[in-house]
């Protein structure tokens, strides 16, 4: 079987059982998406397939077999860090940093949702076609990354800044 | 550790005949559920037949109605703009339902065949008679805030978990299945069964059946639909009651309406008697209530989810006066 890890084609074989998560931690030595409660309530396994966030603990490696997969670990170019990774470091989004992974490829998924126009539950008008992405927009769209530290206003000043329209 | 065999179909003949020609094959979708079952053993297939290559179309039929394939992504749904326009309480239900990306993976047909998210029938050191039938149920007399006041038997009082489903049979939604005796389709409605005393069987699905596809019958008045969800937190958590509605309002009467709930009962719940007693009648707050009255009239509380009743109550006359626009 098939897989791109970060831009990178992998060859791997697992049991149909082993999730995206395991083969990511146990299989190929990546950590950073973390295994939280391992069954998709906190989100600290984030990553993107083909630029979609999914819970990696709730995904069957074997499903994913040719499809691009980004972690932590590739959201930056080279050896720097992300945009939204320094403004988290900026605006002090985490402090035990167990759910910061998940938090950050959730949070670059939103911002093409977003940009595509999604709705979430607390859109008033769904039919518009662009969302403005105010302080309960936000907070909705990351209602599935949990942090139990509560660094929650940090995170939501980082991710507002980085997206160009900085809340108060 | 029992061997599991994996495969991916591509059309819908090909996944039946997989399941058929496999012993202890499951469908898989996006593997939201099933995989969480599988890792707490709640579920033990053989095999998988992996079925998220089928048909994802949301396509408008000749009729102004609406055909959603299976394999359709939550996130597809309420992302499409006919349903956005033309039934806003399936999209704001959807966008109810788990996380961005649980929506991401979670498919159509797979939000239809979850199961309950009843603690008991996860912990296989309970009793549950979906689980094991004729093991018992120690929800009804444990920790039920979560469960059903509508359609619960003595041998279980679990709910359907899924949001979709309820904006889907308020909307008179048809889902058509394609399985070892042939495609057939039905009401949606019509699907789940409530437990009586076999609650291991969810749905009049036959063994090997698929769900192929979800068809939208064409509303006009859904254009003017809402979907409220009460839970214990704002978002990322499961209903304790929720209401679906489309109103049509003429001449200050009620011309027609849909109305279902979720979070109460084991199937996601079509208000027919409440429909009856809006149709005709003014559309005022007191004829809302009255029907939610009538809709209500057999609930019943357990020990800890007695508050359901009366929550359900003012959620219907609120979301039927917020459609009125009597009030937000």
């Amino acid at each position: 079987m098939e897989i791109v890890i970060n831009g990178r084609v992998l060859e791997f074989s697992a049991d149909p059982r082993t999730s995206l998560l395991d083969l990511l931690r146990d299989h190929l030595g990546l950590t950073g998406a973390k295994k939280g409660c391992n069954q998709g309530a906190c989100g600290a396994c984030t990553v993107l397939a083909d630029g979609e966030r999914i819970n990696a603990c709730l995904a069957l490696a074997v499903q994913y077999q040719g499809r691009a997969i980004t972690t932590v670990e590739g959201l930056a170019e080279e050896d720097g860090l992300h945009p939204l990774q320094r403004a988290f470091i900026e605006h002090d989004g985490f402090q035990c940093g167990y759910c910061t992974p998940g938090q950050l490829c959730s949070a670059v998924a939103m911002a093409g949702e977003v940009e595509r126009g999604l709705p979430s539950f607390v859109t008033e008008d769904l039919s518009a076609d662009a969302v403005r992405l105010d302080h309960d927009e936000l907070r909705e769209r990351m209602s599935g990354n949990l942090c139990r530290c509560g660094a929650y206003n940090g995170i939501v000043q980082a991710i507002s800044s980085t997206m160009g329209n900085e809340l108060a | 550790m029992k061997p599991i065999t994996y495969a991916r179909a591509s059309t819908a003949p090909d996944a039946v005949r997989l399941a058929r020609t496999t012993a202890g094959a499951k469908y898989l979708g996006g593997g939201t559920n099933l995989v969480d079952l599988m890792r707490e053993m709640v579920e033990r297939p053989e095999a998988l037949v992996d079925v998220t290559a089928l048909s994802a179309e949301i396509e408008t039929t000749p009729g102004g109605g609406l055909v959603i394939g299976a394999a359709a992504r939550n996130t597809a749904v309420a992302g499409s703009r006919t349903v956005r326009q033309r039934y806003p309480m399936l999209a704001r239900a959807v966008l109810a339902g788990g996380s961005a990306q649980i929506r991401n993976m979670a498919t159509v047909g797979g939000n239809i065949l979850q199961r309950t998210r009843c603690t008991y029938f996860y912990d296989d050191a309970a009793r549950c008679n979906k689980r094991v039938p004729g093991a018992g149920c120690d929800a009804i007399d444990g920790f039920n805030r979560m469960h059903a006041i509508l359609g619960g038997s003595p041998a279980c009082v679990a709910t359907h978990p899924s949001d979709m489903c309820v904006a889907l049979v308020a909307l008179d939604a048809i889902v058509h299945t394609d399985g070892p005796d042939g495609s057939r389709s039905m009401p949606l409605v019509d699907l789940h069964r409530l437990p009586d005393g076999r609650p291991d069987i969810e749905t009049e699905l036959t063994p090997g059946e698929l769900i192929t596809a979800v068809e939208l019958p064409a509303l006009s008045f859904a254009a003017r639909s809402t979907y409220r969800k009460v839970r214990d937190r704002a978002s990322y958590a499961f209903a304790l009651v929720s209401v679906a509605a489309a109103l049509e309002v003429a001449d200050g009467m009620v011309r027609d309406v849909r109305l279902a709930l979720g979070g109460v009962a084991p199937k996601p719940w079509r208000a027919w008697k409440a429909e009856e007693v809006l149709l005709g009648r003014p559309a005022t707050e007191a004829s809302f209530f009255a029907a939610a009255d009538a809709e209500l009239a057999d609930a019943a509380g357990l020990r800890d989810n007695s508050f359901k009743i009366e929550l359900a109550r003012r959620t219907i006359g609120a979301v039927l006066a917020e459609l009125s626009g009597q009030r937000a």
